[in-house]
C-alpha cells in the first residue's frame, strides 16, 4: 500500500490515456495524490475542428480542462509548475531536478509517476523523467521511493522488456474516461470515433481503458 | 477564429505599420510526426516576442494564404494560413490549420508582448 503518490508529467493530458486510472485507484484507496503539471501545454496542435481555441487563449483552455480532469479523479493537489510546452529540454535540467526534489523532500512520496527517459518520444516527456530521475539518484539507495514509467516509443518493448506492473483499472473506467473527456480540446475528435469503439467492445481499446502499464525505473 | 478573409485581415496588417510590433511566428508538424511515422521527417521552428517594426505587410494567395513583412534589412513570412482573429487584446493572430484541424503554422502581430 502507498502513503503517497507524486505524479510529474509535461502537459496536460498526459496522464489521461495512461495513468488516469491508476490515479483514480489510489485514490479511492484514500491516498493521496500530487500532480505536478509542468506546462500548460501551450503549444498544442489541437484547437477544436472548426478551431475554438487560438495559439493565446489555448493555454486558458487547457488550464481549465486540466483542473476538470484533476476534478474527476479526486486529485486535491495539482501544482501548475509555469513552464513552457516544448522548452522542457532547453531549461537548466540542475533547476528542474531541484524543482522535483523540493516536492519530493516536502511529500515523501513512496510512488514517483513519469515518462520513462529515453522511451517516451516527445521531447518534454524525455527531459520530464530525467529531471525526476536525477532528483531520485541523489537519495540514498535504501530511502528511494519506487518510480513507476510510462514508456511508448515504437522500440519499448524491444529494449526495456514488457512492463512489469499492469494494472486492472476498469473498475474507475468512468473516471477514466470523464477525465479523457475533460481534455476536450485534445480529445474531442478521437472521443467521437472512441464512444462507437467502446460500445461496440472493440477489444484492443476495451484493453487500453482497463489496463494501464508501467516499468519501474531501474537504478544502478 | 474565421476562415481568412483577404479583404478584412489586409488592413488589420496595415494599422501596424511603422510601429514596433511583437512577432510569434511558429512552425510544426508536430513533435510526434516521426513517432507515428518514421518516413516523416519531423521540423519546426518558432520565435516568440521577436520585436520588430515593418515598413509594408501583404497577404495574398487564394487559401491557404500567404503573408508577408517586409522590415528593415529582411522579410518575415509564413504560408499556409487559413484561420484569423482580431482579439481582445488587439493582437492578429493568423494560423493555418491542417485537415485534421491541427495547427502547422502561426503568425501572429500585437503592439504589446506576448506572455
Ligand atoms: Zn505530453
Amino acid at each position: 500500500m502507498e502513503k503517497q503518490v507524486l505524479v510529474v508529467f509535461p502537459h496536460p493530458d498526459d496522464e489521461a490515456f495512461g495513468v488516469s486510472g491508476s490515479i483514480a485507484l489510489h485514490i479511492e484507496n484514500g491516498i493521496p495524490v500530487t500532480y505536478m503539471c509542468l506546462t500548460l501545454g501551450e503549444m498544442g496542435r489541437n484547437m477544436g475542428n472548426p478551431p475554438f481555441a487560438n495559439r493565446e487563449s489555448l493555454p486558458e483552455v487547457r488550464k481549465m480542462e486540466l483542473q476538470e480532469a484533476c476534478k474527476a479523479l479526486g486529485i486535491e493537489d495539482l501544482r501548475m509548475m509555469g513552464l513552457r510546452d516544448k522548452t522542457i529540454e532547453f531549461e537548466d535540467p540542475e533547476w528542474l531536478a531541484n524543482e522535483i526534489t523540493k516536492a519530493i523532500d516536502e511529500l515523501d512520496p513512496s510512488l514517483i509517476i513519469t515518462f520513462y527517459p529515453g522511451y517516451s518520444v516527445h521531447p518534454d516527456h524525455e527531459a520530464c523523467g530525467e529531471a525526476v530521475i536525477q532528483a531520485v539518484k541523489r537519495i540514498p539507495a535504501s530511502k528511494r521511493p519506487k518510480v513507476e514509467c510510462v514508456a511508448f516509443s515504437n522500440d519499448c518493448v524491444e529494449k526495456l522488456g514488457e512492463p512489469d506492473v499492469i494494472l486492472d483499472v476498469s473498475s474507475v473506467q468512468d473516471k477514466k474516461i470523464a477525465t479523457i473527456e475533460a481534455h476536450k480540446s485534445q480529445t474531442a475528435g478521437l472521443m467521437a470515433g472512441m464512444k462507437k469503439r467502446l460500445q461496440a467492445n472493440e477489444e484492443e481499446l476495451m484493453n487500453r481503458i482497463k489496463y494501464e502499464q508501467f516499468w519501474t525505473y531501474k537504478f544502478d | 477564429m474565421d476562415p481568412i478573409d483577404i479583404s478584412k485581415v489586409q488592413p488589420i496588417i496595415d494599422r501596424f505599420v511603422g510601429k514596433d510590433v511583437y512577432i510569434h511566428l511558429e512552425t510544426t508538424n508536430g513533435a510526434y510526426a516521426s513517432h507515428f511515422n518514421e518516413k516523416v521527417f519531423s521540423a519546426g521552428a518558432y520565435i516568440r516576442n521577436g520585436k520588430i517594426n515593418y515598413t509594408r505587410g501583404k497577404i495574398t494567395g487564394d487559401g491557404p494564404y500567404r503573408a508577408g513583412l517586409k522590415i528593415e534589412l529582411g522579410w518575415i513570412y509564413a504560408e499556409g494560413l487559413t484561420h484569423w482573429e482580431l482579439d481582445a487584446k488587439n493582437r492578429l493572430l493568423m494560423a493555418g490549420h491542417d485537415t485534421d484541424g491541427k495547427l502547422a503554422v502561426a503568425l501572429q502581430i500585437s503592439e504589446t508582448p506576448f506572455e
